[in-house]
């Protein structure tokens, strides 16, 4: 029987491989893609609660997270590219430009 | 037992289509991977019961997401390798290692369920895609309009950054002598 703890330590292992992306990488592209790994992992968290609770909510939350995802991608990915044009670029320690 | 089939046969695909994200060296390789974890994570929420949660997750992730991930890929030159050094390795390893075990910590230590009402519940007989309209027309309408308004302005965003002129700075030179070098760029 799969109950909503297997579901939430399923949610919690992908958190973490986004969170050590976002620690462990320094390519700017990769933090992007961490950044969906971890949205995708709260969204399943959400959605678990929502079966076991027997409420809706849970999956609202997860269409909400779907949308801010959808625009956090296209604003972040025209800053990336933004950001690559001028310095052609995406090592994340080249925006350290206020490093005295 | 095919939940618990699925269940496992999913949890594995997806740790390992997000590992290979995670750790490997070509940023197409992991953009490929993550479309795919993308599609097998909308397996979980087939097998939650959240039928149009799992079809807007492929419609939106693996379709739209990365298409603008693919498109704007073309804009970067992703064949070329980013030197990654990092400092102080040892210290970065045993904080992901603390946050995983507090996080698992945290989410398998029982939840005070009895406190939990069920804020919209869900009816027997109504169909999921039934119940995310009634429930997001209703009680949700101004987030739902907010959340038209936000994807406007993030489509204006997109489109003005990675437009023509925004690779020369304004704010950090004259504007006559960044529209020089915008006329002279054009001219080469």
């Amino acid at each position: 029987m799969i109950t909503i703890t297997h579901y939430l330590v399923l949610s919690s292992i992908l958190f973490t491989i986004g969170l050590v992306g976002i620690i462990r990488r320094k390519n700017l592209l990769m933090l992007f893609f961490s950044t969906e790994i971890i949205l995708n992992a709260v969204n399943i968290g959400f959605a678990a609660i929502s079966k076991y609770y027997h409420d809706m909510t849970g999956q609202m939350f997860a269409f909400f997270i779907i949308a801010v995802a959808a625009s956090e991608v296209a604003v972040g990915l025209g800053l990336l590219v933004l950001w690559y044009k001028r310095k052609s670029t995406i090592d994340l320690d080249s925006l350290q430009s206020m490093r005295g | 037992m095919y939940e618990i089939i699925a269940f496992y046969l999913f949890s594995f695909l997806t740790i390992g289509m997000f590992c290979i994200v995670v750790f490997s060296k070509n940023a197409l390789y992991s953009m490929t991977a993550l479309a795919g974890g993308m599609i097998f994570i909308s397996g979980f929420f087939f097998l939650l019961g959240a039928d149009f949660l799992g079809v807007v997750q492929i419609i939106v992730y693996s379709g739209a997401v990365m298409a603008v991930y693919a498109f704007g890929m073309i804009f970067i030159d992703s064949a070329k390798d980013v030197k990654e050094k990092i400092k102080g390795k040892r210290m970065i390893y045993s904080f992901s290692v603390a946050i995983a075990i507090l996080l698992v910590v945290i989410v398998s230590s029982p939840i005070i369920s009895s406190g939990i009402v069920a804020n919209s519940p869900m009816i027997d007989g109504v169909g999921n895609s039934k119940m995310v309209g009634y429930i997001l027309f209703t009680k949700y309408l101004v987030p739902f309009e907010l959340t038209a308004v936000m994807l406007l302005v993030a489509m204006v965003a997109g489109i003005v950054l990675v437009s023509k002129k925004m690779d020369i700075s304004l704010s950090l030179k004259d504007e006559y002598e960044a529209q020089d070098e915008f006329e002279k760029g054009v001219a080469k």
